[in-house]
């Protein structure tokens, strides 16, 4: 990691303390902020937030590996997470989840060698009365046939 | 996904009510008269759990400190419930005047929305509806010229974790921890968030408070049944042909339901979401209330077509994802219980064994710390206990294979 960048992640840090305060309470705020802008929360970061809030580092691991939204490696640019809860999978959530490893060229839990494509499965996403969904970063998508997701993929940046 | 409101009718939640007015009927009121009427009303958890809402505001009321603080649990994780979904982008306003009023008779400063990580695209508009609220000075000092009742609400978003939905767990994430179940007692009436005197309270249950206030206790608990007052939001999913939000007094039965949203051929419905029961064809007379057929409102069908195992095989791959861990029975029951059901699948099993399992299963709602795994193995205890046939006979000629 440079400098640079790594000044440039402390100073994200700085902020989102200065958002939601320099208090333990506002840790798991600061943990998603970072994993937004990040897309993980680095070893690095992870010291970083832990000395900004003069709190162990082994303090900071300990909420983030808890949460299935944060992660200490770095995903695809892009996260689509697939809904595999019984509602969905009923609605045919295998049939999307085919299409969209042919399309990508990825295995569900893997990244697109372009780093382009991060897809998991997630559970219930709450849309089961318009499944099969998926969520694409924090946009979610209902109704959905292999077709369908494949074009809404096909669109992301 | 449909955003746009559609017009809905229910008899409490989905009927007409104007922005502010209950907040403006409370403030005229006595703190212990409304705490009266929630009393009458008889209202109960919506989360599933059925604790009387009067008694966690009275406990909450009582309680000497400074500083109090009310949450709304909005972690709807529970497979199959979509319910706070519909009322947080439709019903805001039951919802924060609920919250506002909680604040007035418990003495609260600070309200919090929990709103889990999955839902992170309705925080903007929640922002938005809440700087609202502050301009029309329904948030904020003074409120609605109230001297000296002040009042805000923040939303925290949540990360993703099904256990967070129990109100310790919950709390212990917004003080910066893992989302661990804490020992109860102390409850959070009394030891809550930051220590202090807490109401951890269902979006669902909250927005049934304003209509309380405006109509009365006793308008309200005309509906329902005697231990179950008043109506209950079901969110309907899988095989039927109108799967949504309906508002039902409770009490209506499993099979009035199933004629409402127009399912055929049902084999099986599973009540109350993954930690719920699962009934067969001969127990849709049951009642939807907390003292038969409970739940938070998750109604999951099957139809004929539908291999009952492999539902099972789902619900136990929830929970194996979800248990938090901390305790050993949730923990490893779970993934002994998930082996188990691939056991069956693939007819490696013995009878014994699985008698085994189902004690296990009846351990783990005894002795596991919190309700994830007091609950996690109804789904398993039922269904093998409700088709058993299908279950136990798949291997003498797969007849379920799907």
């Amino acid at each position: 990691m440079l400098v640079e960048e790594k000044n440039a992640l402390t100073e994200d840090i700085e902020q989102l303390i200065k958002k939601f305060g320099k208090k333990r309470s506002a840790l798991l705020s600061i943990l998603h902020g970072i994993q937004v802008k990040h897309r993980h929360v680095s070893e690095h970061a992870q010291q970083e937030i832990a000395r900004l809030l003069d709190i162990h580092p082994v303090e900071v691991y300990s909420v983030l590996s808890f949460f299935a939204f944060l992660n200490t490696n770095p995903k695809g640019r892009n996260l689509v997470r697939i809904c595999q809860t019984i509602s969905c999978d009923m609605k045919g959530k295998d049939n999307i989840v085919r299409a969209i490893e042919r399309e990508l060229d990825v295995k569900i839990g893997g990244t697109t060698s372009d780093n382009k494509f991060t897809v998991e499965y997630v559970n219930c996403l709450g849309l089961c009365d318009e499944g099969p969904a998926m969520a694409v970063n924090d946009q979610v998508f209902t109704k959905l046939t292999p077709e369908k997701a494949v074009q809404i993929l096909n669109k992301v940046k | 996904m449909e955003t746009k409101s559609k017009k809905r009718t229910g008899p409490v939640i989905f009927s007409g009510y104007e922005r502010g007015s209950a907040i403006t009927k409370a403030l005229s009121m006595n703190r212990e008269d409304i705490l009266l009427e929630i009393r009458e009303s008889k209202l109960r958890g919506r989360g599933g759990a059925g604790f009387p809402t009067s008694t966690k505001w009275m406990l909450t009321a009582a309680a000497l400190s400074d500083e109090k603080f009310i949450i709304c649990n909005a972690d709807e994780g529970e497979p199959g419930t979509f319910k706070d979904r519909v009322l947080l982008i439709e019903y805001p306003e039951l919802v924060f005047d609920g919250m506002v009023i909680a604040a007035y008779t418990i003495g609260a400063q600070q309200g919090i929305v929990y709103l889990r990580g999955e839902y992170e695209y309705l925080y903007k508009s929640l922002q938005d509806y809440l700087e609202q609220m502050r301009k029309d000075n329904l948030l904020g000092k003074d409120i609605l010229g109230k001297k000296g009742f002040a009042f805000d609400i923040s939303v925290f978003l949540g990360s993703g974790a099904y256990v967070c939905g129990e109100e310790t767990a919950l709390i212990e994430s917004l003080e910066g921890q893992r989302g661990e179940a804490r020992n109860r007692p102390p409850y959070p009436v009394n030891t809550g968030y930051m220590g202090k005197p807490t109401i951890v309270n269902n979006v669902e249950t909250l927005a049934t408070v304003p209509h309380i206030i405006m109509k009365g206790s006793e308008w309200y608990k005309k509906m329902g049944t005697g231990k179950s007052s008043g109506s209950k939001l079901f969110s309907v999913s899988g095989d039927c042909e109108k799967p949504g939000v309906y508002e039902l007094p409770w009490g209506t039965k499993i099979s009035e339901l199933l004629q409402l949203v127009e399912a055929a051929n049902t084999k099986a419905v599973q009540v109350g979401g993954a930690s719920g029961f699962c009934y067969n064809k001969s127990q849709f007379d049951r009642a939807l209330a907390y003292e038969d057929a409970a739940t938070g409102g998750s109604i999951m069908i099957f139809n004929e077509s539908r291999d009952m195992l492999k539902v099972l095989d789902n619900f136990m791959e929830f929970f194996v994802d979800e248990s938090c861990g901390q305790c050993t029975p949730c923990r490893i029951g779970n993934v002994k219980l998930l082996e188990g059901v691939k056991m069956i699948h693939k007819g490696e099993y013995t009878f014994a064994y699985i008698n085994k399992l189902k004690e296990l299963g009846k351990s783990m709602q005894v002795a596991s710390k919190c309700g994830l795994g007091h609950s996690s193995s109804n789904a398993f205890l039922s269904i093998l206990e409700n088709f058993n046939e299908e279950i136990f006979n798949r291997a003498n000629g797969g007849a379920n294979e799907n």
